[in-house]
């Protein structure tokens, strides 16, 4: 009996050694196929980045920074399409981070499964994913037409339109993140609710606030659509929110898409410009985020 | 009424005042009568008569689920950041009934604090915690919040770990000092009662003992009333114990009373450990 209990393990081993082969093949072709849709995407991007620089570069000077845009053979920076954008931007974020705040909190304090809450965070991701071209329409009927005429101020408005989803999502999660018992405990020391939000609960996500609120701006500084019927563009100096305002997706469209080569390449240096304030946000939140947590 | 009935026909009470002499010839702090309490539709609480006599350890024992945590967050009215959560009945503290809609809930919370199993410490420096909740309810000066934070450490018997470091991060502290700080946060707003839901079941041996000396140390100036999964724990830091089961409570007696000669059959069951 012990000679077949001992036989046993020696057939056994030579098929598991077959399935054995045939799950490493398997697996290796899982890790190549990874490693290929990886190599893939990368390419995509590092090409991208590679054209950027490479192009961009190529009319990069100190005059863009100093210089308005000027008529095709005459030089020129990109001055006042770097103030537009910083202007829109930051009056875009200014407006829409405090609104997405308040709606986030909203959502995870007070609206507790109630069908009102459900609607609006079902409005909100509706928005947060819809064209932005349709938010530039939308305000174009209700800032531009009215009023007359396009304005910076309509277009920090569509951006603010922008913000908002996304900050009402990343307030909501993180909100959602801080476990019952802090909120108790601050409650159960006699804090009233409001005061339980702003003292303990803002401060215990302050960080991930930062970054949502760093990555909404991220993303509408490179906003074209909603900017091209609200604040048109500008090809002159100008800081005046009433009247048209210029920003760089704007002129980059404006330069990309006509024949003149000197403008050509400004369009890409914009583009680069773009790139590398976009990339910048994004380092600022990594590193805000890692140094509060 | 002692045999152990299941209601059908009337509510179970448990022993009121006139059958306990014991208690009535001890001021009450806080005097439950015939509260009930809901989740939603759910009775989770039939009727309980329960009297925490002042500056007294009153201990709140019972299997998972009979209702004991419950009570105990009727008493601050932490229900009432839940929708669908009541209670009705009385629940009087200086003729004041907690459980009626009318109470001022902040002042109530002042008056009775609340220390959780998990430590919570705020997301602020230990000085910031502590002066968190005083700043709610009083308004002092530096010097005054300066005396009023060592007072609570010291307390708390956690100043000599954190006096050099008031400034740093709550966060930094470990379990044990966490739930020492949450208690000197509690103890801070100078309550008369602390409710503590057990308090060390989240701790190491060592911490749950400091723990249990505080508490010892800390009945000479507050009525205390802990719910706890520990059996041993009841014996030993509760003065008068009370025994919970599916939502009635059972019995209530000195501890060594519940402990070594229970009246009813259920309390006998559960210290003997034929359930829990």
């Amino acid at each position: 009996m012990s000679t077949t209990l001992l036989a046993g393990p020696h057939k056994d081993l030579a098929a598991a050694g077959q399935l054995g082969r045939r799950r490493k093949r398997t697996d290796s072709l899982m890790f190549w196929l990874a490693m290929a849709a990886t190599v893939v995407g990368l390419l995509f991007l590092l090409s991208i980045l590679v054209t950027l620089f490479w192009r961009g570069l190529e009319a990069m000077s100190l005059t863009v920074f100093t210089d308005v845009t000027r008529p095709p053979g005459s030089g020129g920076g990109l001055l006042n399409a770097i103030v537009g954008s910083l202007i829109q931007t930051m009056i875009g974020a200014a407006i829409g981070t405090p609104i997405g705040l308040l709606v986030g909190t909203y959502l995870s304090e007070y609206s507790a499964g109630s069908k009102l809450g459900d609607a609006v965070r079902f409005v909100s991701d509706i928005l947060l994913s819809a064209p932005s071209i349709l938010i530039g329409l939308f305000i174009y009927q209700l800032l531009v037409l009215p009023f007359g005429g396009f304005s910076g101020f309509a277009g920090s408005m569509a951006l603010a339109v922008i913000v908002i989803p996304i900050v009402v999502r990343t307030t909501e999660d993180m909100l959602t993140l801080i476990p019952t018992a802090l909120r108790e405990a601050a409650v159960a020391l006699g804090a009233p609710k409001w005061k339980m939000i702003v003292l303990v609960c803002y401060p215990a996500v302050r960080s991930g606030l930062i970054t949502g609120a760093l990555l909404a701006v991220a993303r509408i500084a490179g906003e074209t659509a909603p900017l091209l019927f609200t604040s048109l563009g500008n090809l002159t100096w100008s800081i005046d929110m009433t009247k048209p305002m210029g920003s760089l997706p704007v002129t980059i469209y404006t330069y990309a898409g006509s024949p003149y080569a000197d403008w050509i390449a400004l369009g890409w240096t914009g583009a680069l410009l773009i790139t590398l304030g976009v990339l910048a946000i994004n380092i600022i939140a990594r590193v805000v985020l890692r140094q509060r947590s | 009424m002692n045999e152990a009935t299941t209601s059908q026909a009337e509510p179970i009470t448990g022993p009121t005042l006139e059958t306990r002499p014991e208690i009535a010839a001890t001021q009450a702090k806080i005097a439950i009568r015939n509260l009930d309490f809901f989740y939603g539709d759910n009775r989770a609480l039939k009727s309980i008569n329960l009297d925490f006599p002042e500056r007294q350890v009153t201990g709140m024992i019972g299997p998972s689920g009979c209702g004991k945590s419950t009570l105990l967050r009727c008493l601050n009215r932490m229900y009432d950041l839940y929708p669908g959560q009541r209670a009705t009945g009385e629940a009087m503290m200086e003729g004041i009934n907690i459980v009626d809609p009318k109470v001022d809930l902040n002042a109530l919370r002042s008056r009775i604090g609340m220390v959780f199993q998990k430590p919570t410490p705020f997301p602020m420096t230990i000085y910031e915690n502590i002066a968190f909740g005083v700043k709610l309810h009083e308004k002092l000066t530096k010097a005054q919040m300066d005396e009023r934070v060592e007072w609570s450490l010291s307390r708390a018997a956690l100043w000599d770990e954190v006096k050099d470091r008031l400034a740093s991060p709550a966060s930094g502290l470990s379990g044990g000092q966490q739930q020492r700080l949450c208690i000197a946060r509690s103890i801070a707003v100078r309550p008369e009662v602390i409710l503590f839901d057990e308090p060390t079941s989240a701790l190491d041996p060592i911490s749950t003992l400091k723990v249990e000396e505080l508490i010892d140390e800390l009945k000479q100036d507050f009525t205390i009333a802990i719910v706890t999964h520990n059996m041993q724990q009841a014996a030993r830091c509760a003065d008068r114990v009370a025994f919970f089961y599916l939502g009635e409570m059972v019995e209530v007696g000195t501890a060594a009373q519940m402990f070594t000669a229970p009246r009813e059959l259920r309390t006998q069951q559960y210290i003997t450990g034929r359930f829990s």
